[in-house]
């Protein structure tokens, strides 16, 4: 499939999340959408990978931390080609490729299995360490959430990535100020994030999460990044694109019903640029 | 089959690994500041290159070989056994075991012999939570021979492997070059009236036990089952079938370990008296080695004593 540029690739890829969650009756909408226009860029622009050959060696890997998100992560991966778009409404169902969290045994395309918070940012630091060693041109991807920095597990990840000098891993921190049980800052606040990055030896930009010309220009900026791993923390509304959904903690792990699903696609529409 | 000579098998292990550094240049070890303990250390003198310290942080050191592994690396990841397999128990469970990575964990310092670090050093429910993980392998090395064979087995095979070793020099029981069978019990001493199903320093103890009771008249068989998962289960049912009466002897925990598993195979499989003998759910504490073996009852003397009590239940 062809899109005009990765907005229209990201609004596909909001349209099929809400598809599939609703057929599924289960899954995250909140962070795969604030996560969406990341993930867009990435798949869409940046990234080499070849659906036709999902594991060659030499690819960019992307690890999604934050497992949970896995739907918009389907989402990309299915517009990409990697496997039918309609096996999306498989989501989650007995039998499925499409776990409810990343498997990537299963699914052709995913990297590392992930959705026990903590554990993605540590395995994309491994991966990035046997790059160097082997001298592989590729750039190791992690997309984390904001509420995951709350696991310790993160910072020794942190710190290994600094020591170890892995200015070939780029992570994003999906700032969407949202988690289970409500406001990171209420729960276990992990702020200030950009001082706790750049304390511990990571170079750190700040974009808006949505803008997909933000996004490219920090991973160009990020990839002159010599001897220092790089954080982009990213502002991002969770929910985004539905009305319904944006900023509601509630929609973190419900998905939408037949109705809510027909709304919220209503409001994704390709208006062009 | 014993010589009098004793090496420990964390000992055996950094040997081992230095000796695979030249021949498997796809080979990564790890470890969690804890490298002059658990031997890894004589990998870093020879490939420093491919030797990561991960500091004192296990959870990350597990989730970051699955990582390596991911990219088509051999990792070892070492720690004492105590941490690496309970701090990190669900990086293993879900970043190494689920997604079948090629890591093999290397926990040192098993079971009580830790000596005189005392309980929160001692691990006793290692191989509980080792086997309890589907895609796992669980081997325990009862002495060098057995260690060097099996991190050259681990080695090549591909998947999660834990691998529990000790801190105590414990006899060398098989010759160099010895050829064991992946997955397969070993009759060290042959017996009729009772088999001793032991693993790791045990399988020495249990021939100690052996010898005093062949004083008297007791003929009593050990066999050594340095794979505790899979378990060689038909060699478990014919030796239980053909003593007639059956012990396991563990470092660890009655609870879940080699006990638990060769319980499960005896059950509904045979009537013959059975016992398990190891740490009596409860934790160690400081003490010299021999002082604890003796303390838990772990020592030939009361595991002779243990013997016969089941024996009278023939």
């Amino acid at each position: 499939m062809n899109f005009a540029n990765a907005d229209e690739f990201a609004l596909h890829m909001r349209r099929e999340i809400i598809k599939m969650l609703a057929a599924s009756g289960s899954g995250h909408p909140g962070g795969s959408l604030s996560a969406t226009d990341i993930i867009a860029v990435l798949f869409h622009d940046e990234m080499n990978i070849d659906p036709a050959n999902p594991d060659k060696p030499d690819r960019d890997r992307f690890v999604l931390s934050k497992g949970h998100a896995v739907p918009a992560l389907y989402a990309a991966l299915a517009l990409r080609d990697f496997f039918p778009l309609d096996e999306l409404q498989q989501l989650r169902k007995l039998g499925s490729r499409l776990q409810g969290h990343p498997d990537m045994h299963k699914t052709p395309g995913i990297d590392m299995s992930t959705g026990s918070l903590g554990q993605g940012i540590s395995a994309a630091c491994g991966m990035a360490l046997a790059a160097k060693k082997d001298g592989l041109p590729c750039t190791i991807y992690a997309l984390l959430g904001d509420g995951e920095t709350e696991e310790g597990e993160v910072w020794e990840a942190a710190m290994f990535a600094a020591h170890y000098r892995l200015d070939n891993l780029i992570a994003f921190l999906d700032h969407n100020h949202l988690q289970i049980d409500g406001n990171p800052r209420d729960v276990l606040s992990p702020e200030p994030l950009n001082e706790k990055w750049r304390a511990f030896g990571w170079k750190v930009l700040e974009i808006d999460g949505h803008d997909t010309e933000q996004i490219k220009d920090a991973i160009k900026e990020a990839k002159q990044s010599s001897g220092q791993p790089v954080m982009i923390i990213a502002e991002t509304v969770k929910g985004k694109g539905v009305s319904f959904m944006e900023n509601q903690a509630g929609w973190h792990g419900v998905a939408p019903n037949a109705e809510q699903a027909e709304q919220a696609i209503s409001e994704l529409f390709w208006q062009g640029e | 089959m014993t010589d009098s000579k004793k090496i420990a098998t964390r000992d055996a292990y950094g040997k081992a690994l230095a000796e695979l550094a030249q021949e498997n240049s796809n080979l990564f070890v790890m470890d969690a500041d804890l490298s002059q303990s658990t031997k890894s250390v004589e990998f870093a003198k020879v490939c420093p290159e491919r030797f990561v310290n991960a500091g004192i942080a296990e959870g990350n050191m597990i989730a970051v070989a699955a990582g390596l592994a991911s990219m088509g690396k051999t990792v070892f990841a070492s720690s004492f056994a105590v941490f690496v397999t309970g701090r990190a128990f669900e990086q293993i469970r879900n970043s190494v075991c689920y997604p079948r990575l090629n890591v093999k964990i290397a926990g040192s310092h098993s079971g009580i012999t830790v000596g005189e670090d005392g309980g929160t050093h001692q691990a006793i429910a290692d191989i509980a939570l080792m086997r309890s993980l589907p895609n796992m392998t669980v081997l325990v090395p009862a002495d060098a021979t057995t260690t060097r064979w099996m991190v050259r087995e681990a080695a090549a095979y591909d998947g999660p492997v834990y691998l529990r070793l000790g801190r105590l020099a414990a006899p060398v029981l098989y010759p160099d070059g010895y050829e064991f069978k992946w997955g397969k019990g070993e009759i060290v001493r042959m017996g009729k009236d009772i088999v001793v199903f032991a693993c790791g320093l045990m399988v020495s103890i249990a021939l100690e036990a052996a010898e005093l009771l062949a004083a008297e008249g007791i003929s009593v068989a050990v066999a050594d089952l340095h794979t505790i998962k899979p378990l060689d289960s038909d060699f478990i049912l014919e030796m239980t079938e053909r003593c007639g009466a059956a012990m396991t002897l563990e470092e660890h925990n009655i609870i879940g370990g080699l006990g638990s598993a060769v319980a499960e195979t005896l059950a509904g499989n045979s009537a013959a008296p059975f016992a398990r003998c190891g740490v009596e759910d409860q934790f160690g504490q400081s003490g010299s080695p021999e002082a604890l073996l003796k303390h838990y009852g772990l020592d030939a003397e009361t595991v002779a004593m243990k013997i016969k009590q089941v024996l009278a239940r023939k």
